[in-house]
């Protein structure tokens, strides 16, 4: 038996430089995505082992103390360590958007099978207010439904949802349209398949490629929307630690020269979004390379 | 000329059932989601009998069918209301407010427009090249930056460490804009006022934020031109051109990047609500004050009745410049026209 | 120069696409001339390089794309060698090309005056915007189209006017040698007839030379003198028409004419050829075509056979090795 640790590791790295070879450079788009959002994942399951200090010490150090040995990026106003509040951010930011490109996902899917299928004026009115909302700044829908809703983890969740639903609605409505048409459709209406069995084994499972790749894209938008209500003082209260609130708080220290309290957070905004961005890009071009340039 | 107008026409009939579907999703989502704007409004813990006065006062009381049709009703007349914290008509308040958001976002979109279709379609051009990969990275990169944090990195580096730029308002502590101010846009009114300096510094103001929101939107449109350029450079027509000897940089900046622009247009109506929310973005970290600061204000105000205003301006906004898009389009296309 | 002169000499031609997978070898080592006056026509199955080769005689390759070697001599230049300057000066003044689809060819957001404009003011730039558009309507009209018609768009035409049109462009600087890639392929079979005896009218109006590519075996029959047969990015054969349908020497030209129906005779089956094109990425040893060859020899697999002369054809296939 050959057992040895170098035996098992060829093979993967095998793989891997096979399907760069068949993909060129979307398949290592696709890997540094993906490595960067498991880098962050680990991160928030393991924030506790993984931050030096509570994220909420108000005595962790100096006040507005610059990056150093003992504090790596440095403390805020409340004498924080901004590294620790980093850390169990990526809890917050990650189970948010990702919770609310699940929700949206699913109505958004839902609605644009039954459109599609259905057709006639469920399908026109429907169409046109998912055609309306989806023209219509996200971001001022987030807003003027946070604000409505007031702070908190779920409510922020519904309001960065409900922008994203049009969104999937198009798509699948689309597709839907041309499955239902397609000879395979018409044979399993034949021979007496309830139009249930049609949507769920015959449609859903050729839409929901193509929604894998949006999926991945609207996580990372939703990651942008969520730090930018937060940032905006709107959907969380303060005694959540999140990297949109922490660079609002960084903000008021930014004439006086203290750059380490915006510089992270948003680094971290950016990055995590990168991440996502990259995967879902590397996807689309290998799953369907005409998908991103409509 | 007689199709171009007719299409003119018969599109700006469209618009109208769109900007009516706005309007009652707006309606929808201020007044039929939980949450009682009344109670909020008042900070959750007044006395039942205030509610009640605050609710009579604002017609919240009465049917859902008749609020509605008395909202459509106003804002058929340009009504939006009483401020419910200043003494002010909202229209009053956004008039004075809107000219600084068009300001923000026309240079912002100029910015966009020229840096990504230029370096999308230059990205075409060079297709697998080293350069590609960098503008496509650039597209990528961009894209994923916060347009809040892009604009307080560029306060940080230009504002503060190199002190080039001011990083907050409009104008400087030393200027007054009431003394050139006539359409509200600083940059107009003071070159009609031939106001040199204040022009320089309404200029130097306007750099920083314009080139936050112009950077941060210009990543998409690298992608879009390259992708819909990369189409247009495989059709027979370009390569015809070129048969004919037309200059390679002719037919790619000329004859393509025109055929390209189409498909570009179409989706700059979709990029109008990303250039939107960039605005209330970069107004924000910028104390621009534009819409955009005034909703996040009045939200903190909870002025309900201005806040409703200012979403409904957005709304019919967006209408607007999509409609304008269309026109543009239907100029640009002959095949739309007839 | 005169008739018979020879104009266009191709030696040695190697056209490469590097791509994820290797190197397409499109056009593998092709001599050609061609004598002011003829028409030549290009034939072969699609894929074999001929399009190909049409394209690089201007030089318009698509990135990534490359001539890898040979040269290609228009009355004494070398256009694989030239400047961008003279290469410019060249296409669309010396050398015209039409293309396979008039409804693609045409920029659609221009009207037809603005694509003759900018053709005339390109190579002569002392032209005013008139002059061209007064030289562009007598074309039309030469063409049978009416002048009026400069103002319009391309989508307000139809196929085989487009067609017309595509022809007047090129002719307008007056070019000596015509490249028409495949000119026919997306007409309706009544209005290639027609654009046929255009094609052969304008020949001699015009005192053109024409390099015809197509796969149409008809349409180089009705017009060309010579027919060059390619094979996988090689050429296979090259003789004057008559003679190449009387007398076919090259098997895979004998496998081409079989293919053709023919109503006088009687056929109970249609010929067809056994295999598939070639994988130009990883090319069969020696003849390319021996795979597919029912008359290979030893020879074949394992050598590339030289070009043999025979009674006026030129032959590149071992079968020949000793009768020349």
């Amino acid at each position: 038996m050959n057992c040895s640790p170098a035996h098992g590791l060829t093979r993967p790295i095998r793989f891997f430089a096979g399907m760069g070879r068949k993909y060129g450079v979307e398949w290592w788009i696709l890997c540094t995505g993906a490595t960067v959002i498991l880098a962050i994942i680990l991160m928030a399951i393991f924030s506790p082992v993984i931050a030096p200090f509570d994220p909420y010490l108000q005595d962790a150090g100096p006040q507005l103390a610059p990056p150093g040995a003992i504090h790596l990026m440095g403390t805020d106003n409340l004498q924080r360590d901004v590294w620790s509040r980093i850390v169990f951010g990526s809890q917050t930011i990650l189970l948010i958007s990702v919770l609310a490109a699940i929700i949206s996902s699913f109505f958004g899917i839902l609605l644009g099978l039954i459109s599609g299928y259905a057709g006639g004026v469920v399908d026109r009115s429907l169409s046109l207010v998912m055609d309306a909302v989806y023209v219509f700044p996200g971001l001022i829908l987030a807003i003027a439904l946070a604000a409505m809703f007031g702070p908190g983890v779920l409510n922020i969740t519904f309001a960065v949802a409900v922008i994203y639903i049009p969104t999937y609605f198009r798509l699948v409505r689309g597709q839907t349209l041309a499955i239902k048409q397609e000879l395979y459709v018409e044979a399993a209406r034949a021979i007496g398949a309830t139009s249930f069995t049609i949507l769920s084994r015959y449609i859903f499972p050729n839409v929901i490629a193509t929604t894998v790749v949006v999926f991945t894209l609207n996580v990372a938008d939703a990651i942008m929307i969520e730090a930018a209500l937060t940032y905006l003082g709107l959907g969380l209260p303060p005694s959540i630690v999140d990297w949109g609130m922490d660079l609002a708080m960084g903000k008021k220290y930014l004439p006086s020269g203290v750059w380490w309290l915006v510089t992270f957070p948003g680094m971290m905004i950016s990055l995590l979004a990168l991440g996502f961005t990259m995967l879902g890009e590397g996807l689309a071009e290998i799953l369907n390379p005409r998908l991103l340039e409509r | 000329m007689r199709n171009l107008f007719r299409y003119i026409i018969s599109r700006t009939l469209m618009t109208i059932p769109m900007v009516l579907i706005l309007l009652t999703v707006i309606f929808v989502v201020l007044r039929l989601m939980p949450g009682d704007p009344v109670s909020a409004m008042l900070g959750g813990h007044a006395p039942e009998k205030v509610i009640e006065q605050k609710r009579e006062q604002l017609g919240l009381n009465r049917p859902m069918h008749i609020q509605y049709a008395d909202y459509l009703w106003k804002i058929c007349h340009l009504d939006l209301g009483e401020s419910m914290v200043l003494q002010q008509e909202v229209t009053e308040t956004i008039t004075e407010k809107l000219p600084a958001t068009i300001e923000l976002t026309f240079f912002g979109m100029l910015i966009t427009l020229v840096l990504g279709i230029f370096l999308g379609a230059y990205a075409a051009d060079k297709r697998r090249t080293m350069r590609d990969s960098a503008i496509r990275l650039y597209g990528i990169v961009v894209y994923c930056i916060p347009v809040y944090w892009l604009g307080l990195m560029l306060q940080l580096v230009f504002g503060i460490w190199l002190d080039w730029l001011p990083i907050a308002g409009r104008t400087g502590p030393r200027i007054f804009p009431s003394d050139f101010e006539r359409t509200g846009f600083y940059l107009l009114d003071t070159l009609l006022m031939r106001d040199w300096s204040s022009f320089g510094d309404v200029l130097i103001h306007l750099v920083l934020p314009a080139f936050t929101l112009g950077l941060t939107l210009s990543g998409i449109f690298v992608r879009l031109t390259r992708a819909n350029m990369l189409d247009v450079l495989k059709a027979d027509y370009i390569l015809a051109a070129e048969s004919r000897g037309i200059d390679h940089g002719k037919v790619v900046y000329g004859h393509a990047l025109k055929n390209a622009f189409i498909p570009i247009l179409t989706m700059m109506g979709l990029q109008v609500a990303l250039l939107m929310a960039g605005a209330i973005l970069t107004e924000s970290t910028f104390s621009w004050p534009g819409m955009g600061r005034l909703l996040l204000e009045r939200i903190y105000l909870r002025d309900y009745p201005t806040i409703q205003g200012v979403i409904i301006v957005f709304a019919l906004l967006v209408a607007f410049i999509s409609l304008l898009v269309d026109i543009i389009y239907a100029v640009v296309d002959p095949r739309i026209r007839y | 120069m005169n008739p018979g002169d020879t104009i266009l000499k191709i030696q040695d031609l190697h056209v490469e696409f590097p791509i994820n997978i290797g190197t397409v070898r499109a056009v593998q080592g092709v001599n050609l001339e061609l004598k002011k006056g003829e028409v030549m026509g290009l034939v072969g199955e699609s894929g074999c390089g001929k399009s190909t080769l049409g394209f690089s005689i201007l030089r318009l390759l698509r990135p990534p794309g490359r001539i890898a070697g040979g040269s290609i001599v228009y009355r004494g230049q070398d256009i694989v060698k030239m400047g961008r300057k003279d290469l410019l000066a060249l296409r669309g003044s010396k050398i015209a090309m039409i293309f396979q689809d008039p409804l693609t060819s045409l920029n659609p957001l221009c009207s037809i005056g603005e694509h003759f404009v900018e053709t005339l003011t390109t190579h002569e730039r002392s032209i005013g915007r008139r002059e061209a558009l007064e030289r562009s309507g007598k074309m039309l009209e030469s063409l049978g189209i009416a002048c009026d018609r400069l103002r319009e768009y391309p989508h307000q035409m139809s196929g085989g006017m487009r067609q017309r049109i595509m022809i007047g462009l090129a002719l307008i600087m007056n070019p000596d040698l015509l490249i028409a890639d495949e000119p026919t392929t997306a007409l309706d079979v009544v209005v290639e007839a027609q654009f046929l005896d255009l094609l052969g009218d304008l020949k001699n109006r015009f005192n053109l030379t024409i390099i015809l590519i197509t796969h149409n075996l008809g349409n180089v029959a009705q017009l060309a003198d010579r027919i060059t047969v390619m094979y996988g990015g090689a050429m296979a054969e090259v003789a004057p028409a008559g003679s190449l349908f009387d007398r076919p020497l090259h098997p895979y030209t004998r496998g081409l004419l079989a293919s053709i129906p023919n109503i006088k005779l009687d056929q109970p089956k249609l010929m067809t050829m056994p295999g598939s094109p070639p994988d130009l990425v990883n090319p069969p040893g020696g003849c390319v075509f021996h795979p597919r060859c029912p008359l290979s020899i030893d020879l074949c697999p394992t050598q590339r056979p030289p070009v043999f002369s025979l009674d006026g054809h030129l032959v590149s296939c071992w079968l020949y090795r000793d009768s020349s």
